[in-house]
């Protein structure tokens, strides 16, 4: 059955439409701990202007954000702030791991620094680097548009896949120089 | 500027003879701890009126040393300019010294920071609660038989999953 559209009317799945609507107004949540925070601050500021993808709004509080973005290591004493603050966000969210320190740590192989946030809550890009340029950040953020464009829904059931659900890595202990540790003994000690 | 004569000389006659060396200009005296809380008021009283900083070094497999824990307190004299260092030598079977806040109020954060990376528990502390790292935290990581990257505690943490936020 053909319907005669006139030139101005598009037709489109609302799913892709609500997509297309998140992706190009993305609030970003700066959870700036190190010197990646000051790259951050030069991604949203006017040389690089993260407003010309529509995520140039940071918000302070968690409550009106929908990306996280984590610049800087992250410290034993931090991480419960951190996933109270991912748990305060509204779906749909997302999360940016910026930099090598909230990734893997970084340098800081320590007692005190996390190996890597994706451990602990779920990350959606990594942001390589020490600490990145914005370019890459804002990389980061055209394939995180790109990603949501992709899988998102408006019913929300793709956070309940199994593939989202999985942690992104197993909760290994890096190997100390010169013996090994039982993993589960990291987890539960 | 090291500690003049006038103030070594002062320390001789009302402690008698205390193990003191001299190091690029910088003066320093060794005190059991016993004595410390009296040396410290009595220094105060000559004119150290700034506790510079109250630190702590783990000395185990240290070559040649005898003590395992040895206490540093920097004192200064803001009109001289006059400097010392204070040195206190602690063994693990009394981890126990006399504060130093009934003199300096400055004090209470260096000691809750020797206790909170070291264990050495100071005797009269108001507040003698860890500083920077969490209250349920069991080790001392400053000392030298505690690993550098922990014994898991970075990672004692629940797992937030995609569904559960």
């Amino acid at each position: 059955m053909a319907v005669e559209l006139p030139d101005n009317v598009v037709v489109t799945k609302l799913d892709e439409l609500a997509s297309w609507c998140r992706k190009n107004s993305l609030w970003p949540m700066p959870f700036a701990t190190a010197c990646c925070g000051i790259e951050l601050m030069a991604t949203g500021a006017s040389r690089h202007d993260l407003a010309r993808f529509g995520a140039e709004v940071m918000r302070f509080s968690p409550r009106q954000c929908d990306l996280m973005i984590v610049a800087g290591r992250v410290v034993m004493k931090m991480l419960p702030v951190l996933q109270r603050i991912w748990q305060q966000m509204h779906e749909p969210k997302w999360c940016i791991s910026m930099g090598a320190c909230a990734s893997t740590g970084g340098v800081f192989d320590t007692y005190c620094v996390v190996q890597g946030i994706d451990r602990f809550i779920p990350v959606d890009m990594y942001v390589p680097g020490c600490p990145p340029r914005p370019e890459q950040l804002i990389q980061s953020i055209i394939d995180l548009q790109d990603m949501i464009q992709r899988e998102g829904t408006i019913s929300g059931q793709e956070f309940e896949t199994s593939e989202r659900n999985r942690p992104k890595r197993a909760l290994l202990e890096l190997p100390m120089y010169g013996e090994f540790r039982n993993p589960q003994s990291a987890i539960s000690h | 500027m090291p500690a003049t004569p006038q103030t070594l000389d002062a320390l001789k006659a009302r402690f008698g003879e205390l193990p003191t060396s001299e190091f690029r200009g910088d003066t320093r005296v060794v005190v059991g701890k016993e004595r410390l809380l009296e040396l410290m008021g009595f220094l105060k009283s000559a004119g150290f009126d700034l506790l510079v900083d109250v630190t702590c070094v783990d000395y185990l497999n240290y070559r040649g040393a005898t003590d395992r824990f040895g206490l540093v307190y920097l004192l200064a004299n803001t009109i001289t300019s006059e400097r010392l260092t204070v040195r206190c030598y602690v063994n693990e079977s009394g981890l126990r010294v006399p504060s130093l806040v009934p003199l300096w109020s400055g004090a209470n954060w260096l000691e809750r920071e020797v206790y909170d990376m070291f264990g050495v528990a100071f005797d009269g502390h108001p507040d003698l609660r860890r500083i920077l790292l969490p209250e349920e935290f069991t080790a001392f990581p400053l000392r030298k038989d505690y690993p550098l990257q922990g014994r898991g505690e970075r990672h004692n943490f629940p797992v937030l999953l995609r569904s559960q936020a």
